[in-house]
């Protein structure tokens, strides 16, 4: 089980003090009542929990700003927080923090087609920035699973992908600039409308900081005009080995579809059950949407299809109407759900070179039946990033140490066969403790001086990215703090 | 998610169900963001997935419920768009009733609160004492100013303008269907609304005796129970919902029903799910026979097939359908009623964020004023964005909401689609067409 540092003593035993002064400082937004901070206890990561000393709901950059400046002077951690369906446990809070939540900060500032950019305070939600700019005929591109609900903030705070982002980029691609209010409640502007600031690429280094450097509150994004057209196929295999083969040779081709993810057996059988999509029941499907106008969607496709031949597909199913392409991706976008049936999951989150990818499924496979826990395997597997789900039964003693111990092979494997301990949804404290596996004790220290940079009290989100041990020093360094033991 | 009950917690059948629909939850938050109360608050603990946390802990916990948890579960209204957003298919409808039923059993209320809820209870399923209290509060309106509580000035402001004489077609018989007999059907005839508006019994009546249906109106009857089980009473609820079976089983004994027609969709969410409420009573097979029967009007109607068209005037009028979320996400009825009023002649335009409640939602409007207007406020500015000549809904609730804040003339699908049909052009539709 995950290890959290011993909260700060000095901290707890102020509570009431700093209680009253957040309350001063941004009236109506505070809240502290045991029975209630327990609800923003955890993120989508559940299996990890901790209640906050408080949590603060703010409106403005403004009013961020003096929270922060306030948490700065008296010394208290902070734990940003936008919508909280991180998977890596980014957004849970420690006993000592007080937790940022950008849930009210959901305005749009300001639409510029013309510009292709769209200006948001940073809780606003993925999909409602879209939405924002629909009626133009503009999108944002990054489409995380969870769209509907997670935030810009998180987005940028986990630098978040999607299916999509094959051919779109993931968020650093499409993020222009920020306003960021630092840990000592200065407020400052990276970036710009046209994405090229002079100097060093300081919002490249936010984006992906996982709310270590400060909190975005509002950031300039990307729009692009929506595409003619797009069109998916279902190609399903009669082994998971192949239809990775078949993603290498569809992307060493040098074809560019927008999307390709994987389903394997385990996790088609669910779906079906579940959302009764009308797959196949095979070893593994490949679903590949290309986009343009018809012509270019029918030569890609025609492309595909060639490669696809080459490793004997049990069935390639093309979409002929809207109606046959939203059932394509029905199963997909359910699978999650779908998941959640067969008992409590641990979805991991590795990047694979993707001519790696026969080798590693086959290599997941045999952990699991050594674990004896069934693993899932659903993923972008265009760029090479795996999300194999741990199914396990977290009411049963014992099964959730299981499960964490064959994800942290699965990751160790991902490492091993030079790819990277997470593709998009962020190190939080999940991979905390295997950034090891993949940094030198160099690489690690020259990262932890960038966050000196920002946040020299480590004070901002400071239990997560880095192993415990290895922050211990700077962590405790904080002036009133008594050590923790790590 | 993890959950935590002893083997002891778990014998009782409430709590294994709620249980195992706790472990269903993912914890992804998908459901914040369809959820209106979040939309309008911002914060966790007033949506889906903080509500099933905070449930979660009171019954794992098995203490009395708290201020707090009271608070944020009021709060919810129980509109159920968290159950069409949730990709892992979690109840929360179930479950939030086992909340409000513990809330109830281990909560004792400002004196405040239990009095206004013990009037509700006393009057809303009462047709004659709640036409009593709508002359009653026409009367009071003008020394609205003076009461203390807002959730009063809520009830005053509420009253309709006028109230409309008993309708003897609410009174128990059978209607024959017009032209050839295709259908037997009963129809629940409501509680409040026929207090407030006698013209939509009297429009699906003739609908669906249009339709070929032979029309039964069960004899005296009262309340589905839905109010008193949304505010956890569910004994009282219970005894409501037997009596409902009871009469409405009555009407089988001269000739089966082919369904059971209800025009006020709350009730029908709640009607639905009888076989769940008394599944492990005496009255199982009875409750889960009406269940099986009940159908909305407008998914009846869907299947059975319009009557003709028999009208010229107001085809092609621009109407914005209201999708009431006892519709929409309590029974999963999205197209039916746009369907047939396409069908009738009508021009349907939908408003933006179609998911979201319009704050009636049974008597929120009454105890959460404050939210319910701000829902109002945001519901009727996107209905009006479609410029429509005729607003459309399937509730009476959602009628009264809508129509207290606009100007466009709100009635009820059935009332167009019987005017489309041949019946009355109905009320206050003014110069439209
Ligand atoms: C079912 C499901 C599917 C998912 N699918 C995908 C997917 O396809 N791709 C993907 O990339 N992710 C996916 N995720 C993970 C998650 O949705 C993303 O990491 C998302 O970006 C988190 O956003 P959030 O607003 O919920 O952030 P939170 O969970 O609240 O926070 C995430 C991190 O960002 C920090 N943070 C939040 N707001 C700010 C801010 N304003 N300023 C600075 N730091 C901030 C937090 O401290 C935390 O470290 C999925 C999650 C679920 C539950
Ligand atoms: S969407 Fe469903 S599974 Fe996800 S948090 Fe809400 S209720 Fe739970
Ligand atoms: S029923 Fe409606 S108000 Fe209640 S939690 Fe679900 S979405 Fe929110």
């Amino acid at each position: 089980m995950m290890q959290m540092p011993e909260p700060d003593a000095s901290v707890l035993s102020r509570r009431e003090a700093i209680v009253a002064a957040l309350r001063d400082a941004v009236p109506g937004a505070v809240i502290d009542d045991p029975a209630e901070t327990r609800v923003y206890e955890c993120d989508a990561l559940s299996a990890y929990r901790c209640a906050p000393l408080a949590v603060v709901l703010p409106r403005t950059t403004d009013e961020v700003s003096r929270l922060m400046s306030l948490c700065h002077q008296h010394g208290v951690p902070v734990v940003p927080r936008g919508a909280g369906t991180s998977l890596a446990g980014g957004s849970m809070p420690t006993a000592d923090a007080v937790v940022i939540g950008l849930a009210r900060m959901t305005e749009v500032l300001e639409i510029a087609p013309g510009d292709r950019l769209i200006r948001v305070q940073s809780g606003r939600t993925n999909l409602s920035v879209s939405g924002a700019v629909d009626g133009q005929g503009f999108f944002y591109a990054p489409d995380p699973s969870s769209q509907l609900a997670c935030a810009i903030g998180g987005n940028i705070g986990m630098n978040s992908g999607g299916a999509h982002c094959l051919k779109y980029g993931v968020t650093t691609n499409n993020l222009l600039a920020v306003t960021m209010v630092l840990m000592d409640g200065t407020v400052v502007e990276l970036g710009g409308p046209m994405g090229e600031a002079g100097g060093l690429d300081l919002l490249g280094v936010v984006c992906g900081s996982e709310g270590q450097l400060g909190i975005v509150t509002e950031a300039t994004l990307r729009i692009l005009p929506k595409p003619p057209g797009a069109r998916p196929v279902l190609i399903a295999f009669d082994s998971s080995e192949t239809a990775g083969a078949c993603v290498a040779a569809i992307i060493r081709a040098g074809v560019l579809p927008v999307a390709i993810e994987f389903m394997d057996r385990p996790c088609i059988r669910a779906t079906e059950a579940h959302a009764h999509a009308g797959y196949p029941d095979c070893a593994a499907l490949l679903i590949v949407e290309v986009e343009g106008t018809a012509p270019e969607i029918d030569e890609q496709l025609a492309l595909i299809r060639d490669i696809a031949q080459g490793f004997d597909p049990v069935e390639f199913r093309e979409s002929g109407s809207e109606d046959e392409s939203r059932r394509i991706w029905l199963g997909r976008k359910s699978a999650f759900g779908a998941m959640g049936q067969l008992g409590d999951y641990i979805c991991l989150d590795g990047t694979i070179p993707v001519s790696a990818l026969p080798r590693v499924l086959a290599r997941i496979e045999e952990l699991s039946q050594d674990y004896g826990l069934s693993v899932a395997n659903v993923f972008h597997a265009g760029d090479g990033n795996m999300h194999p789900l741990i199914i396990h039964d977290a009411n049963t003693p014992g099964d959730l140490d299981r499960a964490e111990a064959l994800g942290a092979d699965i990751l160790r494997l991902c490492v091993e066969v030079g790819g990277c301990l997470t593709g998009e949804h962020g190190v939080g404290i999940e991979k905390r403790d295997l950034m090891t596996a993949q940094y030198t004790p160099a690489d690690l220290e020259a990262q932890m001086r960038v966050k000196d940079v920002f946040d020299p009290r480590w004070l901002l989100n400071a239990a997560k990215v880095f192993p415990l041990d290895v922050s211990a020093s700077r962590r405790n360094a904080r002036p009133n703090r008594g050590r923790d033991a790590a | 998610m993890q959950t935590n009950f002893t083997p002891e917690q778990l014998k009782d059948p409430a709590t294994a169900r709620s249980n195992q629909i706790l472990r269903t939850c993912v914890h992804c938050g998908f459901c914040t963001a369809t959820c209106p109360t979040y939309q309008v608050l911002g914060d966790e603990l007033d949506s889906p997935r903080g509500r099933i946390y905070l449930i979660k802990d009171m019954l794992e916990a098995g203490r009395p419920a708290d201020e707090k948890t009271v608070k944020h579960i009021d709060r919810c209204l129980s509109c159920l768009a968290c159950m069409t957003t949730c990709p892992s298919g979690v109840h929360y409808m179930h479950l939030v009733d086992h909340a409000r039923a513990h809330i109830e059993a281990t909560y004792r209320r400002p004196w405040r609160d239990r009095a206004l809820r013990w009037l509700l209870k006393q009057v809303i399923p009462h047709p004659g004492r709640f036409r009593l209290a709508l002359a009653g509060a026409k009367l009071a309106r003008p020394f609205a100013r003076l009461m203390p509580d807002a959730r009063l000035r809520a009830m005053l402001a509420m009253a309709p303008k006028t109230i409309p004489p008993v309708s003897r077609n609410d009174d128990g018989q059978t209607f024959p269907a017009i032209g050839e007999r295709r259908a037997r059907v009963a129809l629940m005839i409501g509680c409040a609304q026929r207090a407030l508006n006698t013209e939509i019994n009297d429009a699906t009546i003739r609908l669906l005796r249009r339709a070929g249906c032979e029309v039964v109106i069960p004899e005296k009857f009262g309340c589905c129970g839905a109010l008193t089980l949304h505010m956890g009473q569910q004994d009282d609820a219970k005894t409501r919902a037997r009596d409902s079976i009871a009469r409405l089983l009555a009407a089988e004994r001269d000739g089966a029903l082919d369904a059971i027609i209800i025009n006020t969709s709350g009730c029908g969410t709640t009607v639905k799910d009888y076989g769940h409420l008394f599944e492990n009573d005496d009255i199982a097979a009875e409750a889960a026979r009406v269940s099986g029967l009940t159908r909305d009007v407008t998914e009846f109607l869907e299947g059975l097939g319009l009557p003709d068209r028999a009208r010229t005037e107001g085809q092609g009028a621009r109407v914005a359908y209201h999708s009431a979320c006892s519709l929409q996400h309590g029974q999963q009825i999205k197209s039916a009623p746009g369907t047939l009023l396409t069908r009738a002649g009508f021009r349907i335009v939908e408003p933006a964020d179609p998911h979201l409640c319009c704050g009636s939602a049974g008597t929120y409007n009454l105890l959460q004023p404050e939210l319910s207007s701000e829902l109002k406020r945001r519901k009727v500015a996107t209905l009006e964005a479609t410029s429509p000549q005729i607003i459309a809904a399937g509730n009476i609730g959602c009628m009264m909401q809508i129509g207290g804040a606009t100007d466009v003339p709100v009635v009820h699908t059935v009332q167009l689609l019987d005017w489309a049909t041949g019946g009355p052009r109905p009320d206050g539709l003014g110069a439209i067409a």
